[in-house]
């Protein structure tokens, strides 16, 4: 993690995730309009196995809507980059093979 | 794209639990005390570019939008195991935590999203790369192989809820297929552009190690 390009990277990601994404569109992506179009959207209301903290990437409770979006972005963001992290130090080779 | 649950039959969705998981085993075992020192940052920054990407739909046709999935990005930086690896990430978080895409169906949006771009585009990529000699190769390359994997991508999602008995497949794959050929431009045009920005800024990174 010396070579710190990783903070560019990440504060790239961050900008995406926190204020691109309030410009995104809101328009149903490919196959919700297939499924709104052939009329099965409706097999996929009420079967969610469970509650996701944050639905729909908002964090309920919070009620500026651009902050509540935001943070969530954020959120994922940075859980993500942890577990990349993470997950890149538990398959990292040992001292024999580290390139 | 990403499937809700009960989109999929019991059956379907098992399956595809078990496709993701033996590739999943099998990149993990590929991966695992491979990475060098080097490999670390470089997937904490793609699981997280990965993740803020997909947020960002872009209007497409007719009002539906697309994002970009990104598996053919992060296997021509990392290598088409360990990025495998970071796209189930990113699915299993965008599940668990954002209710985008479903728990059982999970599986398939891993495969379908995930392994058909890191996996199938990989291949694709490179043996486009190979043929096309010298550096001129890789970003049509790259192009084809990302437009290619969200194609696959659709096509894959239409054969799985067809297979549930939701809905005819000479309906539900035509459809799918005719509107991620437009999508896939998105996902070819940000792999692109990605790829070049990093030739440009830090073209050392791109000689990462292909695990």
């Amino acid at each position: 993690m010396r070579d710190n390009y990783w903070i560019f990277g990440l504060v790239v990601a961050l900008i995406m995730a926190a204020v691109i994404s309030l410009y995104a569109s809101p328009d149903p992506d490919g196959l919700e309009r297939v499924a709104e179009d052939k009329g099965f959207l409706e097999h996929g209301e009420g079967h969610e196995v469970m509650e996701s903290p944050m639905p729909d990437y908002i964090i309920p409770g919070i009620e500026n809507e651009v902050l509540s979006a935001s943070l969530a972005g954020v959120t994922g963001t940075l859980m993500l980059f942890g577990a990349g992290i993470l997950l890149g130090k538990a398959f990292r080779g040992g001292t024999n093979n580290a390139t | 794209m990403h499937i809700p649950d009960g989109f999929l039959s019991t059956e379907v969705w098992l399956i595809m639990w078990a496709l993701a998981v033996a590739v999943l085993g099998y990149a993990i075992w590929k991966t695992n005390e491979r990475l060098g020192e080097k490999h670390v940052p470089m997937l904490g920054v793609l699981a997280a570019f990965i993740f803020a990407a997909q947020m960002l739909n872009t209007p497409v046709a007719g009002g539906t939008s697309g994002h970009m999935l990104g598996g053919v990005l992060a296997a021509v930086i990392l290598g088409p195991f360990s990025a495998s690896i970071i796209m189930a990430t990113v699915f299993i978080v965008q599940g668990v935590f954002f209710q985008d895409g479903g728990i059982t169906t999970l599986g398939a949006n891993i495969f379908n999203m995930g392994l058909i771009g890191t996996v199938g585009g990989y291949y694709i990529y490179y043996t486009i790369k190979n043929i096309v000699k010298g550096d001129s190769g890789r970003f049509p390359a790259i192009a084809v192989a990302a437009w290619l994997a969200v194609v696959l991508a659709s096509a894959a999602t239409s054969i799985e809820i067809a297979a549930s008995g939701i809905i005819p497949i000479g309906v539900v794959l035509p459809a799918m297929v005719s509107i991620h050929m437009i999508i896939g431009l998105i996902e070819a045009a940000v792999s692109v552009v990605v790829v070049a920005f990093i030739l440009k800024t830090r073209p050392d990174l791109l000689e990462l190690q292909k695990i």
